[in-house]
């Protein structure tokens, strides 16, 4: 934290040596906070192989991120103006349910998501609706609730982000996360 | 050699800092002025040229820029406030009302600005005040001139020492802002990797409540502007979001999934106190106090598409507002709470609308399509808003009769979730 405040200090030295202040100092300034990811979805859990033996924790969160395992495979999607789970994502929901049935220990994170198009409260809720509809699939498999927190994004982490109805589908979406995953 | 490499590189970086300064400040553009606009001469205050720079210049500008008034041409003459103004001469040249100012050095570091508005149709004064004030307070102080101009003319109080707070995003980063409402000194109140939406004033102006998602997940914070110092107002189970406050500043209502789907709950400033106000099968969000604390709107689509309803803040009495159209979202109360304004979907584009709440005649203020996050200056006269141009995020203000339109936005930044501030205490 000191280290980032410095950085402003330093900016603001090197301003005033330029003969130019971007704040005039007729009020008090909010001070600034700088809050960063501690972890990202995409860096994987664990990458090494556990000895034989242990009950192999390290070897079950290497199967969440192995590409060849259907547990790789974390995103749902829905239609327009849906929240129900289509189909086609039975087995996936299946898949999972199986695992957290068979690893009471890890928890599951749902992130839902909305497209772009109108205000961005409704759409969190929209993206509720989502992570809900999902985490109810498994639920109904017989995962516990308290094992399965389902939330929303919103419209605020497109993975798309052109104004098409494609992107817009990619983004009408669910997302599952395991435990040290967020 | 290597000291010469030094002074360019400071250089360079001087040059792109500056350039960065410049481009993270909110430019104001008008698009749009009211019919009828009150023609003023504002004088060059006699002594001001003392300053770093003059208070009348702000208070041209503020007057300028809120689109209800005309600038009539005074000259590069100062004229003192112990002076009598030549009126007659000033109502021929056209305008309605003159200001005059008078800067004096108190001690090393003070001044004294003195000004009298007159009323050049009837020769008479309108008000005078004397404001106390530092070398570098000019734009303060200009706008608290402004402020008093706007009341006396308009019997409306002025919102140009007012603030306004704002989301940045740049690449993926995204910038809590503070600005004054002419765009200058911006501040920023929180810095992040993870999208900030939904800021929401306290009533005294000291604080700001917004959703975060640093944690993976929304969650509700309090942040105090003075200390910056922040904490958790709500993070349950599942998705925490759509701050508002209470008229006293005691409460705040918030959208909760706890319980099942996004429902409303009152919670005190402090966390504690949960409490559900309403249930739904359906999605109640964006909720929104009413000035006099009677009502709390908010949107749902408990009737299939999302409207417009409101509730009383015990969860009694509630009634749906908005009946034509199938997507009626985030009402904004009035400050004087006979109106409403809100985002509409007509024909594919989402635009700011307000409604009168007597006779439910909703009427389109904008001719954006990409509308969003409607927040009424403090005197009910400017609508603050979300919207693309050019498909990139800028901030729009248009007059509640929709009239007066202006554009406020940053080079190279997606501006979103405004919130204007209430007026200074």
């Amino acid at each position: 934290m000191r280290k980032l405040l410095a950085v402003p200090a330093l900016l603001s030295a090197l301003l005033a040596g330029c003969g130019s202040t971007p704040m005039s100092s007729d009020q008090a300034g909010a001070s600034v906070e700088d809050r960063s990811a501690t972890s990202t979805v995409q860096t994987p859990p664990v990458q090494t192989v556990t000895p034989a033996g242990d009950g192999g924790s390290a070897a079950r969160m290497a199967e969440l991120t192995n590409p060849d395992s259907p547990l790789s495979k974390r995103s749902v999607y829905f239609d327009f103006d849906s929240f129900v789970l289509r189909p086609e994502f039975q087995p996936l929901a299946e898949v999972h349910a199986r695992f957290l049935l068979a690893n009471p220990d890890v928890r599951m994170l749902i992130q839902g998501n909305a497209d772009e198009r109108g205000s961005r409260e409704y759409n969190l809720a929209l993206g509720q609706k989502r992570a809900d509809a999902l985490r109810r699939g498994l639920t109904l498999q017989g995962v516990p609730e308290d094992q399965i927190e389902s939330v929303s994004l919103g419209e605020e982490k497109p993975r798309c982000v052109d104004a098409s109805e494609d992107c817009w589908a990619e983004n009408r979406r669910a997302d599952m996360l395991y435990s040290g995953e967020f | 050699m290597k000291h010469k490499l030094f002074t360019q590189a400071l250089l360079l970086a001087c040059w792109l800092l500056t350039s960065v300064a410049a481009h993270a400040q909110l430019a104001i553009e008008i698009t749009g002025a009211g019919a009828n606009r009150i023609p003023v001469a504002i004088a060059r205050f006699d002594g001001e040229s003392t300053l770093p720079a003059g208070v009348s210049e702000v208070v041209r500008r503020d007057l300028e820029r809120s689109g209800l008034f005309s600038l009539v041409e005074t000259g590069p003459q100062p004229v003192g406030a112990d002076s009598i103004p030549d009126l007659a001469n000033f109502r021929i040249r056209g305008a309605d009302a003159m200001l005059v100012g008078s800067v004096a050095p108190i001690d090393g570091k003070r001044f004294e600005v003195r000004f009298r508005l007159f009323d050049t149709q009837r020769q008479t004064e309108l008000g005078a005040l004397a404001l106390r004030m530092s070398s570098t307070q000019h734009r303060a102080t200009g706008h608290r001139v402004a402020d008093f101009v706007y009341e006396k003319l308009t019997g409306l109080p002025g919102v140009f020492s007012t603030r306004i707070a704002y989301v940045v995003k740049t690449g993926k980063r995204y910038q809590l802002q503070i600005a004054d409402a002419d765009g200058e000194n911006p501040q920023t109140a929180l810095a992040s990797r993870e999208p900030i939406i939904s800021p929401a004033w306290s009533p005294d102006g000291s604080k700001l409540a917004y959703v975060s998602f640093e944690a993976k997940k929304p969650v509700v914070y309090i942040h105090s502007l003075a200390t910056g110092l922040r904490s958790v107002v709500a993070n349950f189970k599942g998705s925490n979001s759509a701050p508002a406050w209470s008229p006293d500043g005691e409460r705040l209502a918030v959208v909760l999934t706890k319980d099942g789907q996004s429902q409303l709950y009152t919670v005190n400033a402090d966390g504690s106190g949960v409490r559900r106000i309403a249930s739904s099968s359906g999605i109640d969000t964006e909720p929104a106090w009413s000035r006099d604390g009677d009502w709390i709107y908010f949107t749902s689509d408990r009737g299939g598409s999302p409207q417009l309803y409101r509730v009383a803040p015990d969860g009694s009495n509630l009634q749906r507002i908005s009946f034509s159209g199938s997507y009626n979202v985030t009402p904004r109360p009035s400050p004087d709470n006979r109106s409403l304004a809100f985002v509409t979907r007509n024909n594919g584009r989402f635009q700011v609308a307000v409604m009168d709440l007597a006779s439910r005649q909703v009427t389109i203020l904008t001719d954006t399509e990409r509308d969003e996050s409607p927040s009424f200056a403090p005197n009910g006269r400017m609508i603050l808003y979300a919207t693309e141009i050019g498909g990139r995020g800028v901030l729009a203000a248009v007059s509640s009769d929709g009239r007066v339109k202006q554009k406020l936005s940053v080079q190279a930044a997606d501006v979103r979730e405004p919130a204007w501030g209430p007026l200074p205490r």
